[in-house]
C-alpha cells in the first residue's frame, strides 16, 4: 500500500472478497531522513501515514516493510548502470520484477501468505493471462509484462475491470481519504524529477562529442552520453546545424567511445527489434501480434519469434525512437482486453 | 487476545478508571479561587500527598507533568540549563547508552542545539552500567547532570540506582533516573535512592496515558520547559489535569502497595514463559540480566528470524508483543539498547519482547507457546529468503 488511491481500493476489494488481507507499505528510501525531505515520490512519511490510515478504514492489519537495501541494489543501482551503458531503463518495471513480485512475494509466501495484491491497472483472470485494463489510458500491463507465469500465479490485480474514475469514486464512497490524492507520475526515487541531474550526481561529468551520423562530423558536445535517450530531440544544443536544415534526433549512444550519434528523423526508423531476457507465455513460438516498445507508447503490428533466449519482432511498419533497455511487450489483440503474450528487454534494433 | 506488551502500556486499574471518571465529572480548575476550584485543588493536593507517600518523597517534590516523556525532558534539559546558568563550565551530560528515547533524544538535542558535551556510558552484555565507569564520568567539574534509568524498557535490566546516585551526590552532580518501568514492579523509594529527580508515568502502572510526574528534590534547580501559569512550583505550567492526576495517584498507590505480590506472581509467570519458550524454540536466546531484571520482562533473540516477521505472525494469531523499537515511519531500526549491549545488527533485529502485567494469566503464556514454534519456523524461512 503506497499511500495512494489504487492500492487502497485494491486492498479493500481483496478484503471484501473474503481474503485474509494484510496491508504492507514498502519503505524504499535508504536513508530514513529522506522520508522527511522527499516531499514527492513514493516513500515519504506522509505516504506511510496515508497507507496506514487507509488500512485502518478497511480494517486490516498494516505493517511497513523495509525494502530499502533490495530496492537500491535491484532498482536504483540498475537504473544508473543501465544509463551508463547507453540504455534507457524502466525502473517501475524493474521494481515489479525484483521488489513487489520477488522480494515482497517471497517474504510473504515464506510467512504463509498466498499472493501479493497490488493496485496496478491490469487484468489477471482465472486463466492466468495478463490483460490490459479496461481503462486503456491507465493500463499498466506494460510494466507487469516482465512477470513470469510463477509470479503471476501469486499476483492479484483487483482493479483491472475498473476505470480510474471509478476507483476514485469507490475510494470516496468507502471513506478513504486518499480518494483525490493526485497520481504519482515521477520516478519515486528522484524526488525533484530531474533525472539528468540525478544521473550526473552519480556518474559525474563525462564530456564527449555529438556526431552527425551521415557525415561523421562533430556537431556538438555533451557532458555525459548517459544523459541521452534514443529519439530525443530537445536539449541537444548543436553548434552546427544539419546540412538539410531538418531537426536532429539522437540515433544511438555509444558508451565505449562516449559519443552520441544524431541524425534525421528518418534514420530513427527501425523495423526489427531484438530483445533479451524474454518472458513467453504462448505455446506458439512464432506469432502475429502487436508490440509496444515503451510505456504508454503506441503499438505496432509485428511478427514475433521466440527462440528460448530472445524475442525478435519484425514490424509491419517502421517504429521511431526505439530505445534499448526499454521493454518490448507483445500483445494478442482481444475484445476483452489485449492479452500479454510475452516481453523482453530491447537489446538491438535495425 | 493475549496481551504480552504491558511495557508499552498496561490496562488501567479499575480503581484508577473509576477515580478518573468521577473526577472528570466534576468541574473545576485547580487554580480558581471559588469553591469548585478549591475542590479541584484539594483533589490535586491529596493526590500529590498520596504519590509522595507511596514513593517516599515530600509532597512539594511531586511535579505533575504530561507523562514520562515530558518528565524526562524536563529533568535532563531543565537541570542542565539551570546548572549551566549557575556555572558555565558545567556543560556535560552523563547518560547511559540504553536510555529510553525520551532521555536519549533529549540529551542528543542538548548536544546538537546547546553545545552540550555528552558522556555516553557503556553497558555490559546484560545491559548494566558499571559503577566504576559512572564514578569516573561524574568526577570532572564540568558535569551538569547525570541520568541513568532505573529499569530498561526493552530488556528489563535493573541499574544499581542507589549506588550511582550516591556516587553522583559525592561528586556534587544532580542525578536523574527514569523509573517509568520500575514503579510497581520493583521497590522504588525516592528518598532512599538518593536521586535528585525521578520520572514516573501513569500508563505503565495502571493509570491513564498522558499524565506523569517528576519527583524533583526541593533543592534541585530546574529551568522550565513550558512557560505559563507556573502551576507546578514554577517549574511546569499548564492547567492541572485533575482527573488524570487523581487516577495517577490511585495507580501509584495501588501498584506500590501490591508491588511485592505482583512481582512474585508475574515473576513466576515470566519464569514459566522463559522456560517454555526455551523448550519450544531451541536456540532462543534470553537477553538482559538473568536475575536483575523486571519481573514482567522476557526479551529474546530468535536467530535467523526478523523480529518484525515474528510480530506480524503472532499478531495474526492474536498475540500482542513488541520488537521493542519503533520509529515514526514504522521501519524497525535495530535497537540501540541491544547494540549497546554488544549485539550485532542481525541479532538485534531478531529480537522480540514479551512483557507481563497485572492482567496476565497462564493462558497468555499458553497461547504464546502454542503459536511461537510455527511462527519462528515461518519467520526463519522468510529470513532465509531475505539473505539469499
Ligand atoms: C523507560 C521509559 N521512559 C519513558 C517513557 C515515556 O513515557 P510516556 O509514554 O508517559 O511519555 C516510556 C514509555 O514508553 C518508558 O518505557
Amino acid at each position: 500500500m503506497s499511500g495512494g488511491v489504487d492500492s487502497a481500493v485494491a486492498a479493500a476489494r481483496a478484503a471484501e472478497a473474503g481474503h485474509d488481507v494484510t496491508g504492507v507499505h514498502l519503505a524504499l528510501a535508504r536513508n530514513p531522513q529522506t522520508y522527511r525531505s522527499g516531499a514527492r515520490g513514493c516513500c515519504t512519511l506522509e505516504d506511510a501515514r496515508d497507507a496506514r490510515r487507509a488500512a485502518d478504514v478497511i480494517g486490516i492489519p498494516f505493517y511497513v516493510w523495509d525494502m530499502a537495501e533490495q530496492f537500491h541494489e535491484s532498482v536504483v543501482d540498475d537504473f544508473v548502470a543501465e544509463y551508463a551503458a547507453g540504455r534507457t531503463p524502466n525502473p517501475c518495471l524493474r521494481c515489479n520484477e525484483k521488489i513487489k513480485f520477488e522480494a515482497v512475494l517471497d517474504r510473504a509466501v515464506a510467512l504463509g501468505f498466498d499472493a501479493v495484491v497490488t493496485g496496478h491497472h491490469a487484468r489477471l483472470g482465472a486463466d492466468g493471462l495478463l490483460r490490459r485494463s479496461v481503462d486503456y489510458g491507465k493500463d499498466q500491463s506494460y510494466v507487469l509484462a516482465v512477470l513470469t507465469a510463477a509470479q503471476l500465479s501469486r499476483a492479484m490485480f483487483p482493479l483491472g475491470d475498473s476505470t480510474k474514475a471509478l476507483v476514485r469514486a469507490e475510494a470516496a464512497s468507502r471513506g478513504l481519504a486518499v480518494a483525490d490524492k493526485p497520481d504519482s507520475h515521477d520516478i519515486c526515487f528522484i524526488a525533484d524529477g530531474d533525472t539528468r541531474k540525478f544521473l550526473a550526481d552519480r556518474l559525474g561529468s563525462q564530456p564527449g562529442d555529438i556526431v552527425e551520423a551521415t557525415t561523421g562530423a562533430v556537431v556538438g558536445q555533451h557532458a555525459g552520453a548517459y544523459a541521452y535517450t534514443v529519439g530525443q530531440r530537445r536539449g541537444l544544443d548543436l553548434r552546427i546545424s544539419a546540412p538539410d536544415r531538418n531537426p536532429r534526433y539522437v540515433l544511438s549512444i555509444t558508451p565505449s567511445t562516449n559519443t552520441v550519434t544524431v541524425g534525421p528523423a528518418s534514420a530513427l526508423e527501425v523495423s526489427t527489434v531484438v530483445g533479451t531476457r524474454p518472458i513467453w507465455h504462448s505455446s506458439d513460438f512464432s506469432v502475429e501480434c502487436s508490440v509496444q516498445l515503451r510505456a504508454h507508447g503506441s503499438v505496432f503490428p509485428a511478427s514475433v519469434a521466440f527462440d528460448g533466449s530472445s524475442l525478435v519482432a519484425s514490424l509491419a511498419s517502421p517504429a521511431r525512437g526505439v530505445a534499448t533497455g526499454q521493454a518490448m511487450v507483445c500483445y494478442q489483440p482481444s475484445p476483452d482486453g489485449d492479452i500479454v503474450l510475452g516481453s523482453a528487454t530491447i537489446s538491438e534494433t535495425s | 487476545m493475549s496481551y504480552l506488551d504491558h511495557a508499552a502500556t498496561t490496562p488501567m486499574l479499575p480503581e484508577a478508571l473509576d477515580a478518573f471518571v468521577a473526577a472528570a465529572r466534576a468541574v473545576g480548575n485547580a487554580s480558581s479561587l471559588h469553591a469548585p476550584g478549591r475542590q479541584a485543588r484539594r483533589r490535586v493536593e491529596e493526590s500529590r500527598e498520596q504519590i509522595a507517600d507511596a514513593l517516599t518523597a515530600r509532597p512539594s517534590e511531586v511535579i505533575f507533568t504530561g507523562g514520562g516523556t515530558e518528565s524526562d525532558n524536563l529533568a535532563t534539559k531543565g537541570i542542565f540549563w539551570a546548572r549551566r546558568a549557575a556555572d558555565p563550565r558545567r556543560n556535560r551530560v552523563v547518560a547511559s547508552s540504553v536510555e529510553h528515547h525520551a532521555v536519549l533524544d533529549a540529551v542528543t538535542w542538548l548536544e546538537r542545539h546547546e553545545g552540550a558535551a555528552v558522556t555516553w556510558l557503556p553497558v555490559s552484555r546484560s545491559g548494566r552500567v558499571s559503577a566504576a565507569d559512572f564514578a569516573e564520568a561524574v568526577s570532572g567539574d564540568d558535569v551538569a547532570v547525570a541520568t541513568v534509568m532505573w529499569a530498561n524498557n526493552e530488556v528489563g535490566t535493573l541499574q544499581p540506582v542507589p549506588e550511582l546516585a550516591a556516587l553522583a551526590a559525592s561528586a556534587g552532580v544532580p542525578f536523574h533516573t527514569d523509573a517509568v518501568q520500575a514503579v510497581g514492579q520493583v521497590p522504588v523509594d525516592f528518598a532512599a535512592s538518593g536521586a535528585a529527580a525521578l520520572t514516573v508515568s501513569g500508563h505503565k502502572i495502571g493509570g491513564p496515558i498522558g499524565v506523569g510526574a517528576l519527583l524533583l528534590g526541593r533543592e534541585v534547580e530546574c529551568t522550565p520547559l513550558l512557560h505559563g501559569g507556573g502551576q507546578e512550583r514554577d517549574v511546569r505550567s499548564g492547567t492541572l489535569d485533575v482527573p488524570g492526576i487523581v487516577a495517577l495517584a490511585v495507580a501509584v498507590e495501588l501498584s506500590v502497595k501490591t508491588q511485592r505480590e505482583t512481582a512474585e506472581r508475574i515473576g513466576r509467570l515470566r519464569d514459566d514463559l522463559v522456560a517454555r519458550v526455551h523448550a519450544a524454540v531451541p536456540g532462543a536466546i534470553l537477553n538482559g540480566d538473568p536475575t536483575g531484571r523486571l519481573p514482567g520482562n522476557a526479551h529474546f533473540s530468535f536467530p535467523g528470524c526478523e523480529g518484525d516477521a515474528l510480530l506480524l505472525l503472532l499478531d495474526a494469531q492474536g498475540i500482542a508483543c513488541s520488537t521493542g523499537s519503533a520509529c515514526s515511519a514504522g521501519v524497525a531500526q535495530p535497537s540501540h539498547v541491544l547494540i549497546a549491549m554488544g549485539a550485532g545488527d542481525a541479532e538485534a533485529r531478531s529480537s522480540l519482547r514479551f512483557t507481563l502485567g497485572h492482567t496476565s494469566t497462564v493462558s497468555d503464556v499458553d497461547a504464546l507457546v502454542a503459536a511461537l514454534p510455527g511462527a519462528v519456523e515461518r519467520a526463519r524461512r522468510a529470513g532465509a529468503v531475505k539473505s539469499r
